[in-house]
């Protein structure tokens, strides 16, 4: 018997769930130019931790990956750090610029495994026909990140009664939508391989639902957190959408800043039935990452974005909990969900093992990521990875850790 | 009733009980202004911050009368000139607040949220004098008291709340303060300038809205105007100031829909010809000077209540 399947074995046998290596679509790991929010090593260690053996790097870093040498540059760091598998994602667009379109071709050559210009939707309609049509040639996705600039401008939550309450200016659920409506359009009239990233909203779950019916060839991704939290932690709440009252921190936590923003539990709950209905197709962190002085200011200053590879499973293991979804289908849309919108292998030697009962608190100290934005800290618990394999190799072993 | 909070950063979970409380402390308050030296000793020794990181002048003169009517010492940190202009940031500012080593930091704020940040990081009483589009309690408590004084009890009684609904911290007060004491409060103003969710049935406890403002000030008991903005013109919000005059600007005529001398209120500065005429402003049903008035006699309690050691509490 091999080494693998004796500690997938012995795993079992004390109770504990073991899965295949999760990959992870959509991570911001800051370097080049941010390595004060996170750095590619610091962001593969952060991520084994949270049991995914495959990550995507956004390309929206100084300079953007947006020429093959930087590719190059990447996958060559990635691999220096010998932690979780780091895929390049490079820009649509020189620069992120949304001008003109960056060398596809070339890019995928180098080893870039799909497009996005992740933070900044392409705006022009025709550049976005463009790069879906170009892309084809490339043989690779193109994730797009779909927000109405205008109607979301100066918004820092959803547009809801809380932000009412608050009196921060909202980005309303159809910012999402409409320009989801648009991009589902597009790749009507293009064809091209279309993700869109990070949908939050009941509305985008059932355009999805109804372009995917249609027979369109589009896929989407939902975040943990888009999956457990809602806009009422803005307020200070601390209770997942399943949940009601419990412990409550400070209202105007900057942690909770993030885009798109929590939304309310009807839409958790949606993106619950879009994940068991195969509308979703993979859950995708969004792990962004965050220097304190990025976030210790006004909450209208602070920038966007959650720290979450090492909190993910626990958020997904209290949803099944809650009876919002099963765990099998969570598992699928860790790893042969994102594998199949990558055109990729799940790699039969990676190995996750997680103790579903474990009771943790997160606290800044003790999370791998250099991001500490997370509004779990200080929020208990329940489950943990304990050991992960990459290729046959054991790179996260909790037990010796401690 | 033995006074609990350390801070007063919004009212919008206060009990009904502490809002009579301060209410009550203002009354004892506006006795000491009446006297012929309108002074007393409650917080000698004490020093109180007033920091204004955005403009105000009406709301920082009436803090530091309040503050100085208690005798405490007062100093004032304004944005204009301060290094809040030279790109200080709200936590540098703050530490060097706390190390100055004021009991009570009174602070205005461009940003909604903005005292909950300084509060968790100082050991001085906080005091929110308005913050971005939130919160402004100690307007919604002087409110609360001037409409006392002329309705007597508000249990059953029915306010309007005209303009600007959206951006006004005032209107989001005074919801939190004469709700508890039982009024009803109806918001009133162009469909652009409230928010959505509140327009679509999820008002908050107590509040309706009723787009047209004839209908909402037909029997009501008083009516509080709120400034507007003229950018929201330009933010394509209105289609201009004139129609907004027009249409929910506070008239003779339309101030005479409400119940016999109903009494009308404005935090001010006012815009005068634009949310309200001149002849309303400055006529018999108006409680603008008295909201002034008021003004320093309820930050007089809430300072008072925060910041007297118990030996000047009796």
């Amino acid at each position: 018997m091999s080494q693998l399947s004796e500690l997938k074995r012995n795993a079992e046998k004390r109770g504990l769930i073991t899965a295949p290596g999760f990959i992870d679509l959509h991570a911001h790991l800051r370097e080049p130019g941010f390595e004060e929010s996170e750095t590619i090593a610091t962001g593969a260690r952060a991520a084994l931790a949270g049991g995914f053996t495959t990550i995507c790097a956004m390309p929206n870093t100084e300079p953007a990956i947006d020429s093959p040498g930087l590719v190059a540059e990447l996958i060559a760091r990635g691999a220096a750090a010998h932690a979780a598998r780091v895929l390049p994602i490079a820009c649509i667009t020189r620069g992120r610029r949304g001008k003109e379109l960056a060398d596809l071709v070339e890019l995928a050559a180098a080893g870039a495994v799909a497009f996005s210009d992740d933070g900044s939707p392409v705006a022009d309609a025709q550049l976005f026909r463009n790069a879906l049509e170009y892309a084809r040639a490339a043989g690779r996705p193109i994730l797009e990140h779909s927000q109405d600039l205008a109607l979301s401008a100066g918004g820092v939550m959803h547009e809801g009664v809380v932000s009412a309450r608050l009196g921060l200016a909202g980005m309303p659920s159809a910012a999402e939508e409409s320009a989801i409506a648009r991009d589902l359009a597009l790749a009507r009239l293009a064809g091209g391989r279309l993700h869109l990233s990070h949908v939050s909203t009941a509305g985008s779950v059932e355009l999805v639902r109804r372009a995917k019916a249609d027979g369109l060839a589009v896929t989407a991704e939902v975040t943990p957190h888009h999956l457990a939290l809602t806009d009422e932690w803005v307020a200070g709440s601390r209770a997942f959408a399943w949940e009601d009252g419990g412990a409550r921190g400070a209202p105007y936590d900057t942690a909770t800043k993030v885009n798109p923003p929590l939304r309310t539990a009807a839409d958790v709950r949606a993106c619950w039935a879009g994940l068991m209905d195969g509308t979703i197709d993979a859950i995708a962190t969004d792990h962004a990452p965050h220097a304190s002085v990025r976030k210790d200011v006004e909450y209208q200053e602070a920038a966007f974005g959650i720290s979450v590879f090492e909190t993910a499973v626990p958020l997904l293991l209290a949803g099944v909990g809650a009876g919002w979804g099963t765990w099998d289908r969570v598992v699928e849309t860790l790893t042969t969900g994102p594998a199949r919108v990558l055109g990729i292998d799940v790699r039969p030697n990676d190995l996750v093992v997680i103790d579903p009962r474990a009771a943790w608190t997160p606290d800044a100290a003790s999370l791998r990521s250099l991001g500490k934005n997370t509004p779990l800290i200080g929020r208990p618990l329940v489950g943990r990875v304990t050991t992960v394999v990459v290729d046959g190799d054991v790179r996260l072993d909790m037990a010796l850790a401690q | 009733m033995t006074w609990q909070r350390r801070h007063v950063l919004s009212t919008d979970d206060w009990s009904t009980a502490e809002i009579e409380q301060v209410l009550q402390t203002a009354g004892a308050m506006v006795e000491v202004l009446k006297r012929p030296i309108r002074r007393t000793p409650a917080l000698r020794g004490r020093t109180v911050i007033l920091f204004f990181a955005e403009s105000s002048t009406r709301t920082r003169v009436s803090f530091e009368l309040a503050a100085k009517a208690l005798s405490a010492d007062v100093t004032n940190i304004t944005a204009s000139g301060s290094s809040v202009e030279k790109g200080e940031t709200l936590l540098d500012t703050v530490r060097t607040l706390t190390a100055l080593g004021g009991d009570v930091i009174v602070m205005r704020h461009s940003a909604s949220g903005a005292p909950y940040f300084v509060a968790a990081r100082t050991d001085a009483a906080v005091i929110n004098a308005g913050d971005g589009w939130h919160a402004h309690p100690t307007q919604g408590l002087l409110d609360a008291y001037t409409l006392r004084t002329s309705l007597g009890d508000l249990a059953g009684k029915r306010i309007v709340i005209v303009g600007d609904i959206t951006h006004s911290r005032v209107a989001r007060s005074d919801i939190d303060a004469l709700v508890p004491l039982g009024a009803t409060i109806t918001l009133s103003g162009p469909p652009t300038l409230v928010p959505s969710a509140w327009r679509c049935g999820m008002t908050p406890r107590g509040t309706t809205y009723e787009p047209d403002l004839d209908h909402a000030l037909d029997g009501a008991d008083a009516v509080i105007a709120l400034r507007l903005q003229t950018e929201r013109q330009h933010a394509g919000l209105l289609p201009s100031i004139r129609e907004y005059a027009h249409v929910w600007g506070l008239s003779e005529e339309r101030v005479a829909r409400m119940r016999p001398g109903a009494p009308v209120l404005h935090p001010g500065p006012m815009n005068e010809g634009v949310e309200i005429a001149a002849s309303v402003a400055h006529g018999a049903r108006s409680l603008i000077e008295a909201q002034v008035t008021n003004g320093v006699a309820v930050r007089m309690a809430l300072l008072y209540l925060l910041a007297a050691g118990p030996e000047q509490k009796e």
